[in-house]
């Protein structure tokens, strides 16, 4: 590799020309190294006085079981980490930076208030095992975050630990195996639509169900007729996203709950969408049993480059005692931890991870809560959704809604029939919108729709964002039209990289540096 | 409110351009009987003063690690992180990005993610690692339904030596895929036994080391037994500071070794958000669950990466996928990756070894207190202890005295009859002044 060797010079490659490159704005990118190319081997960046730590260092108690050889790693001093990694910050995008449109990632503001509370002493540096006397506060953010989820879903418990989305789905699809068990009824099935996202049938396999996909209508909901028809004695749990993932809410959902609970199962509702109705619905009064709520969309921790986030899962009163462990008790005006599955917590189906789950996103989302308001949280849903359906308005004359009648939710799904005949896929239209300052959309989900182009605006954006979105949008669009195939085929030309050869790296898998390289 | 940019002009004029007539008419999917017509009862939205107040009097109510003497550990360390650290994982680039699907305008979270793919493996001795688990204990669990896809087989052996919230997690987890986990009775010296265990079914077994009790062991002979026996071994290691003294899991034998990351560039956040370490031997690759990331070239054929081997995971496979694990820790794997930046080898390696001085110097002053037994034969950084009475009750006693006494190993496994038992940690963090208070303590605790 030798344009990337160390004491690289900002981009004026020649070569870059000669290969079409239209590249532009890359005066002051630096080309960065990977660390193990900076020839710090010998060094750190950390100093360790001796005074402050005492005199021994001496490991000898520990003979035979140190390391053979000297940890080979680079160390930075200062100023070169800092100079390293805030190189490489300026080759991502990111919400700081302009309209983050992933459909169904809910890429909105993150407040830096909440940041800075999560940073108190009293929150961060707080260990999880401290004698429950000393972490009264914390539990009381825990206590108070449990009470606002559940008032606005509308149900009566919640288990905040797990972890994550996908950790959320499978701690709701225990609880559930927990709560047929403990009836002696060992069901195997859990049914989910062909527009769910992965995550829902990769949980069900995880939890140990068999999944059979129930179908869709034309216009992108749920196939009610499908669903009656496959729900029986072995189905354990239903799961539907609502709003679903084409961005529309489920119509006949109570119908949806109606039917599950009469088949004896329980319904699963994926609420990754739930930005879209907070404050304006709670899934409680739909017929829900359980719920996962992404607090990194909803309540808009951010989404640190993926992860970390954290999937509270709330429950209604049949699946609550199957809860995992641990949660928040009162016990004579004291908080505590129920952290092992004996008395109150018997019938508790396990633990999800180690200690209680992601403290650092409670508080944030906690104050994400208070700020907005019981008041504001609606308003939230509300222009969400109406930020949508404006890009959907603006958008539909040129391009093709998935499902032009009527309203969407939080997202508007587009599908690619608008570019037949131009040669130009939905991977190169939203290439070609990094070119004009954009992120794509979510592409090619949900899979029920054929070349998909998910937008998901978020309340947080301002009326003359999205409108530079919109025209940004209608100018590729009129380009796609027009037959200017080679902007798009390309794309992007202006980011840090061209397009990159994911099969390649599939192929040769390379997952590491080697000192060969 | 100051995180919505729209008027309600603004508002009118939208609605005008979709043509609704009323927010209203936006929401008209929603069944009649499920619409609120107003807020529900919470309290409305409060200025940053307010929220400042309320939460920062909640903080208040806390005894911060660093506010005392403080001795905890059991899977969760405080150590020294340096300034820069968070500094840098604010940058709104890093902060308020998203998993980079586009890897043309993600390569710094992508190169980052390599660098601590690099990193993981250096440490644990193995070839390959993946862009992290949400933390320790979910990777363990993750680990050992690999060994069972891996081995086709379904029977788990999990030392007595394990965490026992990675034991809880790791049942929980597995026993729904249809693992069978057997745990061995705790001990303090406890890996040696699971040799007698592993038989013909065993997939895995699972060690740690340094265990929950503070043992140091070298598991060689385990991984002997346990591939003559045809099952993998994993190996937990939850205070990853070790890594820089100890043998890795890799020189040791290990074909999968996980670990919680946290103690590298991540506050003790009362037990998360923290990030898993997930390392293994090259032929499992295609059997890892979570996000890789791997070199390639662009179309200039300028080095870059992206996420890779994607056909493992759940948005492709859906119900075949490896696991069903979507986000990764990509915060927390950053601040990793750039504390252990700052450190490189030498600097870990030298922060390992002040850790275990700094244990040392504990261990030498409570072997003065009367009544009190050292359990741990062999320590890094922590030392498990019999008290001459509860632990839990030493632990609340002390904390009245503003001294965080260590973990009572009844805390985290009340049935294990080891209710005397009392698990210390001393790191860098941990002063001549907090050790002289904690056995001053201890002495008029056991009326010495």
């Amino acid at each position: 590799m030798t344009i990337l060797a160390v004491g690289r010079p900002t981009r004026s490659d020649p070569d870059m020309k000669s290969a079409g490159t239209t590249r532009s704005g890359g005066a002051l990118m630096q080309d960065e190294p990977l660390i193990f190319e900076l020839d710090c081997w010998e060094k750190t960046g950390v100093d360790f006085p001796r005074d402050d730590f005492g005199p021994d260092l001496d490991a000898s108690d520990l003979a035979g079981l140190t390391r053979a050889s000297p940890l080979r790693l680079p160390g930075l001093s200062e100023p070169e980490a800092v100079r390293h990694y805030v190189r490489l910050s300026q080759k991502n995008h990111a919400i700081d930076l302009a309209l983050y449109p992933l459909g169904s990632c809910t890429m909105k503001h993150n407040p830096r208030l909440d940041e800075k509370l999560a940073r108190l002493p009293g929150f961060i540096d707080l260990h999880p095992l401290q004698p429950m006397s000393t972490v009264q506060g914390a539990l009381k953010v825990m206590d108070a975050l449990a009470h606002w989820l559940t008032t606005l879903t509308g149900m009566p418990a919640v288990a905040l630990s797990p972890k994550a989305g996908a950790h959320g789905e499978l701690c709701g699809l225990h609880t559930i195996r927990a709560a047929h068990e403990a009836r002696g009824d060992a069901r195997k099935t859990v049914l989910a639509p062909t527009s769910a996202h992965g995550t829902n049938p990769a949980t069900a396999a995880l939890a140990g169900y068999q999944v059979v996909e129930i179908g869709q209508t034309a216009d992108g909901h749920v196939d009610i007729a499908d669903l009656a028809a496959k729900l029986g004695p072995d189905v354990a749990a239903v799961m539907v996203t609502n709003p679903n993932t084409c961005g529309l809410f489920e119509r006949e959902i109570i119908e949806i709950a109606r039917l599950t609970h009469a088949a004896g199962a329980y319904f699963y509702c994926d609420g990754a969408n739930f930005n879209a109705i907070v404050g304006r619905v709670r899934p409680g009064d739909l017929g829900v049993d359980a719920m996962h709520i992404n607090l990194h969309k909803t309540f808009s921790t951010p989404h640190g480059g993926g992860g970390p986030g954290a999937g509270p899962v709330v429950l209604s009163a049949s699946l609550a005692p199957y809860a995992p462990t641990p949660w928040v008790v009162h016990q004579g005006g004291r908080l505590a931890l129920l952290e092992h599955a004996v008395g109150e917590a018997t019938a508790s189906h396990g633990r999800m991870s180690a200690f209680h789950g992601q403290m650092g996103m409670y508080v944030r989302a906690l104050a994400y809560m208070m700020s907005h308001g019981a008041d504001g949280l609606r308003q939230v849903a509300e222009d969400a959704v109406l930020n949508a359906n404006y890009i959907k308005a603006r958008l539909s004359g040129v391009m093709s809604a998935a499902f032009p009648d009527g309203p969407c939710m939080h997202e508007a799904l587009f599908d690619d029939t608008w570019l037949e005949g131009t040669d130009i896929t939905t991977l190169d239209f939203a290439k070609a919108m990094i070119d004009v300052g954009f992120h794509p959309m979510t592409m090619y989900f949900p899979l029920v729709v054929h070349g998909a182009m998910l937008i998901e605006p978020t309340e947080t954006e301002s009326r003359r964002e999205l409108d530079r979105f919109c025209d940004a949008l209608l100018e590729l669009a009129a380009a796609a039209k027009a037959g200017d195939v080679d902007r798009f085929k390309g794309a992007p030309f202006h980011a840090p990289l061209r397009r990159l050869d994911e099969t390649l790296a599939a192929r040769r898998p390379k997952l590491v540096w080697t000192s060969g390289d | 409110m100051r995180y919505l940019p729209l008027t309600n002009t603004d508002r009118a004029d939208m609605l005008a351009v979709i043509g609704a007539a009323g927010i209203d008419d936006l929401f008209t999917d929603v069944p009649v009987s499920a619409r609120l017509s107003t807020p529900v009862d919470l309290p409305f939205h409060a200025g940053e003063l307010a929220v400042e107040r309320a939460l920062g009097a909640l903080a208040g109510e806390n005894r911060a690690a660093g506010a005392g003497p403080f001795f905890c550990g059991a899977g969760a360390y405080r150590h020294h992180v340096p300034a820069s650290v968070d500094h840098l994982i604010q940058r709104s680039e890093f902060l308020t990005s998203y998993t980079p699907y586009q890897p043309e305008i993600a390569q710094g979270t992508l190169q980052t993610l390599f660098e601590f793919q690099t990193q993981v493996a250096a440490l644990t001795g193995l070839p390959v690692a993946n862009a992290s688990m949400y933390d320790g204990s979910t990777a363990c669990a993750e680990a050992v339904m690999m060994a069972a896809r891996v081995t086709r087989r379904k029977k788990a052996v999990l030392s007595g030596g394990l965490h026992p919230h990675y034991v809880e997690a790791t049942y929980t987890l597995a026993h729904s895929a249809g693992v069978d986990t057997r745990r061995l009775a705790a001990a303090i010296d406890a890996e040696a036994a699971v040799i007698e265990a592993i038989d013909a079914d065993t997939a895995c077994v699972v060690v740690q080391t340094p265990n929950v009790f503070g043992t140091v062991t070298d598991v060689t002979a385990v991984a002997a037994a346990a591939h003559a026996a045809g099952a993998l071994l994993v190996v937990v290691t939850t205070e990853a500071v070790s890594f820089g003294l100890l043998k890795s899991p890799g020189e040791m034998g290990a074909d999968i070794a996980v670990a919680e990351g946290q103690s590298i560039g991540n506050g003790l956040n009362f037990g998360g958000p923290y990030v898993g370490l997930f390392a293994c031997r090259e032929a499992l690759t295609r059997q890892m669950p979570g996000r890789l990331c791997g070199e390639t070239v662009d179309a200039e054929g300028r080095r870059g990466f992206v996420l890779t081997l994607s056909t493992r995971e759940q948005h492709i496979r859906r119900d075949k996928a490896t696991s069903n694990i979507c986000t990764n820790s990509g915060l927390c794997a950053l601040a990793f990756t750039i504390h252990m930046s700052l450190l490189g080898g030498v600097g870990l390696t030298t922060l390992a070894e002040h850790n275990h001085a700094r244990a040392r110097a504990l261990r030498a002053a409570l072997a003065t207190v009367r009544g009190m037994d050292v359990l741990t034969p062999r320590f890094f950084n922590e030392i498990a202890v019999r008290l001459p009475k509860s632990a839990t009750q030493v632990v609340d006693a002390l904390a009245g005295r503003n001294i965080l006494a260590g973990v009572s190993f009844a805390r985290l496994d009340p049935g294990a009859g080891m209710d005397d038992v009392l698990i210390l940690c001393a790191t860098e963090t941990t002063t001549d002044e907090d050790i002289a208070a904690l056995i001053d303590a201890l002495e008029m605790e056991f009326g010495a």
